[in-house]
């Protein structure tokens, strides 16, 4: 009964769809009001609807009805509540159905709050979210319904995959889908913009809190994604290259460069026609990104099961939307009017520059990532292009925009002062080569690179700060002045501080772990001891505990460093009795931002088991800087200026947001 | 400088920038990617040592032999020829006798493939998708795969349990 309401509900969610889809934009055409406020309604109600549906799975899964084929499928009645839950999209069906629940939620958000658009704009808005609405709802009934049921139902459920059994599935995919999804808003308001032939700063306004919210959503999905690989996988890696996470990375890239060019668009009317482009793209390969993973094309272990019709179906969505979009830009793009012009040494030059740079190391992941698929197609040989191809040539393109990135904010709108930009970063220079040359005599003989990659991670860090210092007079002014100009500088101004710092903090961690990681694998026996990293770990010996659905195989180390006892370490191996299937489970000990790895591998007659210890300098701040980045976000979005456009009572902003014309 | 002075300083920057780009592609093109063979093409291939490339197949039942140091060896086999190869490291979880598995390494002077990296990345039918192709092409696909898989899952168990 539930997912035969769960299925009628989600039917009744196309209707919707397909009615926001086609009478807004005849409103549009007609003039007339009535019929474009259609689209609000059904906004909220498809939002209802859709999320009927989902909680109807949702409790399919509670309640282990076995009968529904999704649920037989992954699901165990003895599974912990909480991976009865994230099982709801931990495959392929239900998570298709959380991405239109998302979808859903941004278009009865941009519905619910955008009452300061323009009657016009935000009908054309929300046609555009009911077009690709339409698209995934008929993809979902059509090729992979969540709720069949199946004829005979089964005792008991074939267990989701292990892998998949823990809480980073909680967190990962809403995150990464609220991301993706997120951009589906930057888009509508692009083809609006298109379709009505008009643009303007305050377009950029509304639209760049939504595309700050996505990339907040996507930047914290990454991180999270590239957090779990580490500790759940067992190698100790945090970034494969893997074609999966190559899709969620392209749309980041995209996504922050729209985020900057939308700050040129907003503050000096510019970049109109490469902005609507941006937004575009940023959408197209987010769903680039689910068909690459949805359709089966490659393997991963995001890759569930593979069904051709499906590949098909969403190669025919992502042809429509992309191919539909790009043409309708080429047919409008030049009715948009110019905007302001700068000289190329000015704030929109260097965002400029970080757009071109963005876009371009964008551009070598995406040929990285398709390359191989092409070439298969076209001459059969199976290829793969692996870490060394992005080390070559991602990398060397981050490099000058890192070197850039302080010198953007300390640059004046219009015509900047490159000189006076390079003074004011004297300190920060000088902070970089003082690391590079600490880093270079501790390091003596080791790699040279490594301290010239801490150097500009420094410079990047220091020159937020600089330019943090510079805006509130620190050192110029007295203490109680700089503190006074501190809280009354922008919101922004400090999210913009805390973002390029981020990018810093993340590549000390990135360049630290690559470069002083100390990895030792052997077959250790009771009592062994392992010396990694500075710290002795000796093996105590294994136990075996019987867990809900899976038994597990636990390791005890004791870690000691300088004799002293510090730490006792239990990495495991679960056996999944369903699936037969076993994953590893590694124990982490955290010191300062450094952590110890200890992963196991296979257990041999004689008592002694494979053993992987890693010692890993710095690593935690792969993910710090991400998180800062985000927090760094959330600070611009909750900027006054900015809050123009997103949840506000309509009676103030009516009046500031008369079409801008 | 005037209007159209700034927009071709951008463009020709931005020329400049994508140049760079594409040659960094293409020289990163020639000399990082790694081939996709089987037993079979190896063979037939010659390939020489000291080429890397990917070798994938299924794990010869019963070839498998642990040595010290966490050595081991076993056969790959695409069913119509098989290619000895070793290892020295932890397998990972889903590495198993029967089962796909693609190892990186390259060929040494005595026709073993020395793998550095053994990936037994799988979907749910226990089956790299290259692999699968590949076997499909040479003819050696048996529909009753999934029965096989079963019973090599039935073994699994044995062994994880000693």
């Amino acid at each position: 009964m539930i997912a035969e309401a769960g299925h009628f509900a989600l039917v009744l969610a196309l209707g919707l769809a397909l009615i926001q889809s086609v009478v807004p934009i005849i409103g549009a055409r007609w003039n007339d009001g009535a019929l474009m406020n259609v689209a609000r309604s059904t906004a909220l109600v498809q939002l209802l609807f859709v999320g009927a549906s989902f909680f109807a799975l949702a409790t399919l899964y509670v309640v282990s009805d076995f009968s529904v084929l999704n649920v037989f499928q992954n699901s165990h009645s003895l599974k912990p509540m909480i991976y009865k839950i994230t099982g709801v999209w931990g495959n392929h069906e239900g998570s298709m159905l959380l991405w239109v629940t998302i979808l859903a939620l941004f278009g009865g958000l941009v519905a619910a709050f955008g009452n300061n658009l323009p009657l016009t704009l935000r009908a054309h808005v929300l046609a555009v979210q009911g077009w690709i609405a339409t698209a995934f709802y008929l993809f979902i009934l059509l090729t992979s319904n969540p709720f069949t049921r199946i004829a005979s139902p089964p005792m008991e459920g074939r267990d989701l995959n292990p892998v998949l059994q823990d809480i980073g599935l909680a967190v990962h995919p809403p995150m990464l889908y609220l991301g993706y999804v997120g951009f589906s808003i930057a888009f509508s308001f692009a083809v609006a913009a298109l379709i009505e032939g008009r643009i303007d700063a305050a377009w950029a306004r509304w639209v760049r809190p939504w595309t700050l919210v996505a990339w907040i959503f996507l930047t914290l999905g990454i991180a999270m994604g590239s957090y779990w690989a580490y500790y759940e996988l067992g190698w100790g890696g945090w970034w494969f290259w893997d074609p999966v996470e190559n899709a969620s990375l392209m749309p980041w890239l995209a996504g922050t460069a729209l985020l900057h060019s939308s700050v040129v668009m907003e503050k000096r009317n510019a970049l109109k026609v490469w902005t609507i482009l941006l937004a575009i793209l940023t959408f197209s390969l987010s769903l680039l990104g689910t068909f690459l993973v949805r359709s089966g094309v490659l393997t991963s272990v995001h890759a569930f099961a593979t069904d051709p019709t499906r590949g098909i179906f969403i190669l025919l969505i992502l042809c429509t939307f992309i191919g539909g979009s790009l043409t309708l830009f080429v047919w409008r793009a030049s009715a948009l009017k110019q905007g302001g012009l700068f000289a190329p040494v000015s704030r929109e030059g260097a965002l400029v520059l970080n757009n071109l740079f963005l876009t371009t190391a964008c551009a070598t992941v995406f040929v990285g990532t398709l390359y191989p698929l092409a070439l298969e197609v076209i001459t059969g040989n199976r290829i793969s292009v692996g870490a060394p191809f992005f080390n070559l040539t991602f990398a060397p393109l981050f490099v000058p925009l890192l070197i850039a990135v302080p010198f953007g904010p300390l640059l004046a709108w219009k015509r900047g002062d490159l000189l006076g930009a390079s003074q004011r970063l004297v300190a920060a220079g000088v902070g970089s080569v003082i690391a590079v040359a600490v880093l270079w005599a501790w390091a003596w003989g080791g790699s040279t690179f490594a301290p010239l990659a801490i150097g500009l991670a420094v410079f990047v860090i220091l020159g937020a700060l600089s330019d943090l210092a510079e805006r509130i007079s620190l050192f110029r002014a007295s203490l109680p002045v700089s503190l006074r100009r501190a809280k009354g500088l922008p919101r922004s101004a400090w999210g913009t501080v805390f973002a390029h710092a981020g990018l810093g903090v993340a590549l000390i961690g990135i360049v630290c772990e690559t470069t002083w990681n100390t990895e030792y694998i052997a077959s250790m026996k009771t009592n062994d001891v392992a010396r990694v990293g500075g710290y002795s770990l000796t093996f105590e010996g294994t136990t075996q505990q019987q867990r809900s659905n899976y038994r597990e195989d636990i390791a005890r180390f004791t870690v000691s460093r300088n004799g002293q006892p510090i730490a006792v370490m239990t990495p495991s191996k679960r056996n999944f009795t369903t699936r037969a299937a076993s994953t590893t489970e590694a124990a982490l000990l955290t010191r300062g931002a450094s952590q110890l790895y200890i992963s196991l591998g296979d257990a041999s007659a004689d008592g002694s088991i494979a053993v992987r210890i890693y010692h890993k300098p710095m690593v935690l701040l792969i993910w710090f800087g991400p998180v800062l980045m985000a927090f760094g976000g959330v600070l611009s979005l909750s900027d006054r200026r900015l809050r123009v456009g997103a949840p506000k009572p309509a009676k103030a902003a009516r009046r500031a947001l008369q079409p801008a014309e | 400088m005037t209007r159209k002075q700034r927009r071709l300083t951008m463009i020709g920057g931005a020329l400049v920038v994508l140049g760079i780009a594409a040659a960094l592609v293409l020289n990163a093109l020639r000399d990082s990617i790694v081939f996709f063979s089987t037993p079979m093409m190896v063979s037939e291939k010659h390939i020489q040592p000291g080429q890397r490339f990917r070798l994938g197949g299924l794990v010869q039942t019963g070839s498998l032999v642990r040595g010290d140091n966490l050595a081991v060896a076993f056969k790959v086999s695409d069913g119509s020829a098989t290619l000895p190869v070793a290892y020295t490291g932890i397998l990972p979880d889903l590495f198993r006798e029967g089962q796909g598995v693609v190892a990186e390494g390259a060929l040494d002077g005595s026709g073993v493939f020395q793998a550095d990296t053994v990936l037994a990345k799988h979907d749910e039918t226990y089956m790299p998708k290259e692999v699968a192709d590949a076997l499909k092409k040479q003819g050696h696909w048996k529909d009753d795969y999934g029965a096989q898989a079963g019973a090599a899952e039935a073994s699994g168990k044995q062994e994880v349990s000693q």
